[in-house]
């Protein structure tokens, strides 16, 4: 360790400035902070003393990740495990050749987690791959420094995907995402949606088919089985719940079909545990954004003449199903899309909360409004953020003439 | 005058290309460039309308009031739209219907009233008629880069001649879904002006 960090000083006036290799600065810089810690400290004043920068809260986001992730893994497998011994066949292609020596039992948990590791692992792969190529080169270009962000996005977005996704989709929007969301608004912390669902927005609107419908939810070919949503939008009984062949509980735990990460609301709770203990995300924007989802669905349900069954569906059934969980707990409170001010918070919650149960019951043909409604809710954070400070300045003109 | 006429033929389309550079006419440029035929005929009826137009109103320029110019402006620029609108529903009844409402909104399109408000007001028929050609070719020059990403990746085709097998037909290629829908023109001319701007620092704006 200690020649590693020898070597480092060593080849460091390379990449300083007016040496040799001045341009790949921010490579040299990023592989020296990852290794090490960072050796910046300021130069002018404020000197603020703290132990959290950007890299420890980006790492502590990807720890809270792990719950989810780990049931992503388990529960990818267990679905598509379950579904074959039900068909009792293996599956074709590589994965086949593997899961034989495996030994496909639903009922075992390293056989399960082994199955969705097939899975989340190339699309994990290429989004790291692919976004870092294109991180590499715009930073590379404007002489920024890596940062540890683009790590929670390409964790983020595998976690939000069907396990059935094309890899080569998965990179078309990845680039997209990156490129479009971030790197022209000047990079990390400059911009205004969040990256990781710019791009499955992307590939929810350029790829519908392998984004949406009943066949792709569950990794074994052929099979159709609905997400809980997508059966409740398509059933014409009175009582949609009535229509699922799952529990409540299962919901809860995560035992479902679904995008990978985003089935167990049980994990995104100890995420939640996590990044309120820690102060990382904010609890405003969890909070006003549950408030505004039970109360959009209480509305729906005293309607007296509902448009739609969907209307009834009562609110702890909204709170396990689908991505709301997940986005809530971490999309939502993305510290550099969300709104910053305090008040800013609560409307910018609350406005999510409203629109993600509103697309869900009142437009069947988007299931998963979550997604389009944190979008959208970025879209006016600063808007909100604007309003507050004026009301403000406002109060104090007001009070100190 | 200071431009020669080729000068004043060609700068429209790189140098100051009306959406590249003033951004105008974007509307249009989002809702005709699905396919390449309708993205042709929309940016030849504009050429046409801005040149006569163009042409009209700078050789009237000195009887206008300059009071009441701009209700005189939009008097020649309707009577232009309908009559290729007219000659359009004659002679090509099929692209007329694709291109639908977006012909006659060639009126309001900004780039038409630019020209003749900004360049014939103040300039002689022929340089304004070449300045109205101009200006026409520079939105069928983005017109037609636009459609042609639209059209080959959204649907496959080039004019309706298909280019990538489809998977719906028995090909490899799946087609992007995003690049149909009108809103993704706005990433397709961002993209456009970045290059362009790249290309040409001059048209950079300074903060």
């Amino acid at each position: 360790m200690k020649s590693l960090n020898k070597f480092f000083l060593d080849i460091k006036p390379y990449f300083a400035k007016g040496g040799k290799l001045e341009k790949l600065y921010p490579l040299y810089e990023a592989t020296d902070s990852f290794l090490f810690s960072t050796t910046k400290s300021t130069r002018s004043a404020p000197h603020v003393r703290d132990a959290i920068d950007l890299k420890r809260i980006m790492i502590t986001v990807i720890i809270a990740l792990v719950p989810c992730t780990i049931m992503a893994l388990w529960n990818t497998g267990y679905q598509a495990n379950s579904a074959l011994v039900a068909m009792g066949s293996l599956p074709a292609g590589w994965r086949g050749a593997i899961m034989q020596g495996v030994g496909i039992d639903p009922g075992s948990i390293l056989s399960n987690i082994i199955h969705g590791s097939l899975y989340f692992f190339p699309i994990y792969i290429v989004t790291v791959v692919v976004g870092s190529i294109w991180e590499a080169l715009f930073n590379l270009i404007r002489g920024h420094e890596f940062s540890e962000a683009f790590l929670v996005t390409s964790l983020l977005l595998p976690l939000t995907l069907p396990p059935t996704i094309p890899l080569w989709q998965v990179a078309v929007g990845v680039s997209f995402g990156v490129v479009f969301a971030k790197e022209v608004f000047g990079g990390v912390g400059k911009n205004f949606m969040n990256p990781a669902l710019a791009c499955r927005a992307f590939i929810y609107f350029a790829y519908p088919a392998q984004m949406s419908g009943d066949k792709i939810w569950t990794a074994v070919d052929g099979l159709s089985r609905a997400t809980p949503l997508g059966v409740m939008a398509q059933t014409s009984s009175q009582n949609p719940i009535a229509a699922l062949d799952i529990t409540w509980f299962q919901a809860f735990i995560g035992t479902i079909p679904g995008s990978m990460g985003e089935t167990s609301a049980l994990a995104c709770l100890l995420g939640a545990a996590l990044l309120l203990v820690t102060g990382i995300a904010s609890w405003r924007i969890m909070l006003s954004m549950l408030i505004g989802a039970v109360a959009t669905t209480i509305f729906f349900n005293l309607l007296p003449e509902p448009a739609s069954p969907l209307y009834a569906i009562p609110v702890h059934w909204h709170l396990v199903l689908g991505g709301f969980a997940f986005g809530l707990v971490f999309m939502a409170t993305d510290p550099v899309s969300g709104a910053q001010t305090q008040a800013g918070q609560w409307m910018y919650g609350i406005l999510i909360g409203f629109l993600s149960i509103l697309i869900r019951v009142a437009n069947p043909a988007y299931p998963e409004g979550v997604m389009l409604a944190i979008l959208m809710g970025n879209v006016f954070a600063p808007l909100f953020d604007y309003f507050v400070i004026r009301a403000n300045v406002k109060r104090r003109t007001l009070r100190h003439g | 005058m200071a431009e020669t006429r080729k000068e004043l033929l060609l700068r429209s389309i790189f140098k100051r290309n009306p959406i590249a550079l003033l951004v105008l006419g974007i509307c249009s440029a989002l809702a005709v460039t699905g396919q390449m035929s309708t993205a042709l005929v929309m940016a030849i009826c504009v050429t046409l309308v801005t040149a006569f137009s163009s042409l009209t109103i700078s050789i009237v320029r000195f009887q206008i009031p300059s009071t009441v110019r701009i209700g005189i402006q939009i008097m020649v620029i309707a009577t232009l739209v309908i009559i290729v609108d007219q000659i359009l529903k004659a002679f090509y009844y099929e692209l007329s219907k694709q291109l639908s409402i977006f012909v006659g909104l060639i009126i309001t399109n900004c780039i038409v009233m630019g020209r003749a408000e900004g360049y014939a007001m103040s300039n002689p028929p022929i340089s304004s008629f070449i300045d109205g050609i101009a200006n026409g070719l520079g939105y069928g020059f983005v017109l037609m880069t636009i459609s042609f990403v639209r059209e080959l990746f959204g649907s496959g085709t080039i004019f309706g001649i298909e280019i990538l097998k489809l998977v719906t037909h028995d090909g490899w290629y799946v087609p992007n879904g995003m690049l149909v829908l009108p809103a993704s023109a706005f990433f397709l001319i961002a993209l456009l002006i970045w290059v362009i701007r790249t290309l040409d620092p001059e048209q950079q704006e300074k903060n």
